[in-house]
């Protein structure tokens, strides 16, 4: 047993120091435990933008593509449609698109980036559920109108742009995913233009 | 402010109380060596391994189709999915390594001996455990060594007379190794068999603290009531438990002392575990073996068969042996007679450093044995070898056998009264 | 590659399946490969000729162009248009469209995955291969393989090395005289001499084993700075449990 009196000073230090430099071990540690719960490679590749071509796509008709596992709507809106849209402004939550759920260039009365062709995520903001295109008789479920979206789960209405209607349970408008027009006929969902 | 939290707590569960029992105040013999290590270091591999094991099942596919491209999924596509892999496929060695060390100390040193013969036992099973652990995971990767070797090990037991072949068949549910065995091998590799080796630990580590532990000298601390001066007693304050029943001399409290210390010994350990997961995760075919890089194919064998190497000594007594019941009979006792070590051993005298000269050649002729047993089995068999491994199966039980004879009227050194130092 | 060997007997013991040898052949002398994992160049010469010469049946499974490309520093637009030749998109695996049943039908067995072919045999063993082949008559297709004997492959390079023969050596072997194969020889019609031929070689081996494990340069990288920052943990370590030792000592 040695007689040197215990320094306490840089007994505290050392074990401080140890204390702090293993702390940032055990933290560096746990750097690959919490990465390895990112989207992989896999999940990546799958949710990489997708091309969809319009070049078939008639007046007033939707197609359906995923997106990130997400179904994604490409709508051709009729002159009619995007007439109407302007009528029932006044039943509508948030008419004016001021909630972020579109990039800057679609933050307009359409909510598109052309006003003929409506691009949306095609799921509903209250609880997931995908909502049904209504076309023509959109009249049963809002009055005054022709075409709209009906969410099967709790009765959410949207208009054609995918705005919602007040009080049903979605709180928000549809999504906009962000989007580019490759050429005339051809888009890219997943990607805003000069966006990569 | 937080004393108030630690006293609510106190008054729910025994914290504070069971942190002086077994670490601020619990009494280690102050002269542990290098060999004291591997207890903690084998802790921490199991840590390890249950951390990346969890992570790995994130996105392993235990199916037949699914096993193999699901860990090159993860090693390719998921984010540090390699290095989660090569963490605990380097841990599976270095579990093995750790724990050879530490059975390797318990026999040098006498720690089997009364009264520690339950704690060695719980010790023999927890290695039993970590052997079916290891041998279950080696299979889930699905590759060409994970399918044969399982084969080959699983049709040991038809060595069994009247039950074998039935018994080979239900191990694996189905006529050759097929999903079905990956499934039941993946439920008992994650869950059963992790479970059953840390209540082992637990138990293991009850028992130590219950009778203590030895040390290098072999030289019991704790000594009988009332037998020790006051001036001989050690400063430092152990706990009641302990003290009310014993006098204790030359030990001091776990912590900080020993947790110190095995920081140390952590640390160094991981430098040399890390240098192995980052710069050569294979080892040279030791702890990845290349065929395993294809995908099973049970209608192809690979040219070479052979255990990963923490099986070979084993795996070299059962090929020593032509007859294949004999041979796996062998390979049973050679592991059952290290259980019985502390029966075997009648001697009084736990330590090396005080026992008779032909004990401690009889354990430098054991770690040939068994370093030239991993070697023959993990290398092509030639009739040189053969002979090589016939005569170390002879040497390997000829330790246990000599031992029970010599042992009980040793001629042993004086031992101090005291630890040294 | 000597270092794992037989275990027949054990094999016999426990009625293993007939072993049908792969490409396990007289014990050659492997060339050294001497490639260079690091050397992007090279990786991008040895993934143009993979694209071109092998992916025609040989998939890589699980390795996909995107990171195939960034790892080796390759522009995604480049690898797309240069690289890719199916149409595929950058994020999906190296594969191909061959039909395994078919290709059985014409190798005698389906070309094998080669991701992982570099981990199973080793880089050298793949150089030694690549330059092994010899004219033979009697093999369907023409050639054999010295490391591989009876290979069911053509030599698919042949454009670029000539068509090579084998040079052969009398040896005296047990009392016996043997010919034996102990190399090969173009005839100079390829496209490259000798030693580019050695090149694109080294270049195509250094890319199958880049594959084989893609994660090595990142691991060798990250594996220096843990081990730097542990050794700084030691010494902390060690100071602290010599202050507190102190008491015992």
């Amino acid at each position: 047993m040695s007689n040197a009196p215990v320094d306490n000073g840089r007994r505290r230090f050392l074990t401080i120091a140890t204390s702090v430099v293993g702390g940032v071990g055990a933290a560096g540690a746990a750097v690959p435990f919490i990465a390895s719960w990112n989207p992989s490679e896999r999940a990546k590749s799958a949710g990489a933008p997708v091309e969809v071509d319009i070049s078939k796509l008639e007046p007033g008709q939707l197609i359906r593509v995923e997106w990130r596992g997400k179904p994604v709507w490409v709508v051709s809106r009729t002159p009619k449609m995007l007439e109407q849209m302007k009528e029932h402004e006044g039943q509508l939550r948030d008419p004016q698109s001021q909630e972020p759920q579109q990039l800057e260039s679609s933050t307009n009365d359409y909510r598109s980036l052309r006003p003929e062709i409506f691009v949306a995520v095609g799921i509903c903001t209250h609880l997931g559920c995908s909502p049904g295109f209504f076309q023509g008789n959109f009249g049963e479920k809002v009055e005054g109108t022709d075409d709209g979206f009906y969410c099967p789960c709790h009765g959410s209405k949207f208009d054609m742009a995918g705005r919602v209607f007040q009080s049903v349970p979605a709180p928000l408008n549809l999504e906009i995913p962000p989007y580019t027009f490759l050429d005339e006929t051809t888009i890219l969902v997943g990607e805003e233009k000069g966006v990569a | 402010m937080i004393g108030k939290l630690i006293g609510w707590i106190d008054d729910r569960i025994p914290m504070t109380r069971v942190w002086n029992m077994h670490i601020a105040q619990y009494p280690a013999p102050k002269n542990f060596n290098f060999w004291y290590f591997f207890g903690s270091l084998a802790m921490l591999v199991l840590v390890n391994q249950i951390l990346t094991g969890i992570w790995l099942t994130m996105n392993f596919v235990p199916s037949a189709e699914g096993a193999f491209a699901s860990v090159e999924y993860i090693m390719r596509d998921v984010e540090y999915g390699w290095l989660l892999r090569y963490l605990h496929s380097t841990g599976a060695s270095a579990f093995f390594i750790v724990v050879y060390m530490h059975m390797f100390r318990g026999m040098i040193y006498g720690s089997y001996q009364k009264p520690r013969e339950l704690l060695w036992l719980f010790g023999m099973f927890i290695f039993l455990a970590l052997m079916a652990e290891a041998f279950m995971g080696y299979l889930l990767p699905w590759g060409q060594m994970s399918f044969w070797g399982a084969q080959v090990i699983i049709s040991l037991f038809g060595a069994i007379p009247v039950i074998g072949d039935d018994l080979t068949l239900w191990i694996r549910g189905d006529y050759v190794i097929s999903g079905a065995t990956l499934n039941r091998f993946f439920a008992l590799h994650v869950i059963a068999l992790p479970l059953v080796i840390v209540i082992l630990v637990f138990l293991h580590i009850v028992a130590l603290h219950e009778v203590g532990s030895n040390n290098p000298e072999g030289i019991e601390i704790k000594r009988k009531k009332g037998s020790v001066a006051e001036e001989d007693k050690p400063k430092f304050k152990f706990h009641e438990y302990y003290t009310n029943k014993k006098d204790i001399v030359d030990a001091i409290p776990f912590h900080p002392y020993y947790t110190v210390k095995d920081i140390v010994g952590v640390v160094g350990f991981l430098i040399l575990f890390c240098w192995v997961v980052f710069f050569m995760p294979a080892m040279n075919g030791f702890f990845l073996e290349a065929p395993n890089f294809e995908a099973a194919n049970p209608l192809k064998t690979p040219e070479h068969i052979f255990p990963v190497w923490y099986f070979t000594p084993f795996y070299a007594i059962l090929r020593a042996i032509p007859d294949k019941l004999i041979g796996v009979a062998a390979m049973g006792a050679s592991i059952v007679v290290l259980a019985l070590l502390p029966w075997i051993d009648r001697g009084r005298v736990k330590s090396v450093r005080y026992r008779c000269g032909f004990h401690k050649w009889n354990i430098a002729g054991f770690v040939i044995t068994f370093v030239l047993l991993g070697w023959v089995g993990a290398t092509p068999q030639t009739d040189l070898k053969t002979i090589i491994s016939q005569v170390c199966t002879v040497t390997y039980f000829m330790f246990f056998v000599l031992l029970f004879i010599y042992s009980k009227n040793e001629k042993t050194k004086p031992m101090p009264e005291r630890l040294t130092k | 590659m000597m270092k794992k060997l037989l275990i027949g007997l054990f094999a016999l013991s426990v009625n293993l399946l007939p072993n049908t040898v792969f490409a396990a052949g007289p014990s050659v002398d492997l060339m050294k490969a001497n490639n260079d994992i690091t050397d992007q160049p090279s990786l991008q010469r040895g993934a143009k000729l993979f694209m071109n010469y092998c992916l025609g049946c040989h998939q890589m499974q699980y390795q996909r162009y995107e990171r195939t490309f960034r790892d080796i520093g390759i522009p995604t637009e480049v690898g797309l248009e240069q690289l890719i030749f199916d149409g595929s998109k950058v994020g999906s695996h190296i594969t191909n469209a061959i039909e395994k049943d078919d290709a059985a039908k014409w190798f005698g067995a389906a070309p094998p995955d080669l991701t992982l072919v570099a981990r199973v045999r080793g880089s050298d063993w793949i150089y030694t291969y690549l330059k092994s082949f010899y004219k033979d008559e009697s093999r369907p297709f023409g050639v054999n393989n010295i490391v591989f004997p009876s290979v069911g492959m053509p030599h698919v390079l042949q454009e670029l090395q000539g068509v090579p023969t084998a040079i052969t050596e009398e040896v005296t072997e047990h009392g016996h005289t043997v010919t034996k194969i102990v190399g090969t020889q173009t005839d100079g019609s390829g496209e490259l001499s000798d030693d580019e031929y050695d090149d694109a070689v080294r270049d195509l081996t250094n890319f199958l084993e880049y594959v084989g494990e893609p994660s090595r340069l990142e691991s060798e990288a990250l594996g220096i700075k843990v081990i730097g920052f542990l050794i700084i943990l030691f010494i902390l370590a060690f100071m602290l449990k010599k202050e507190y030792w102190r008491d015992v000592h």
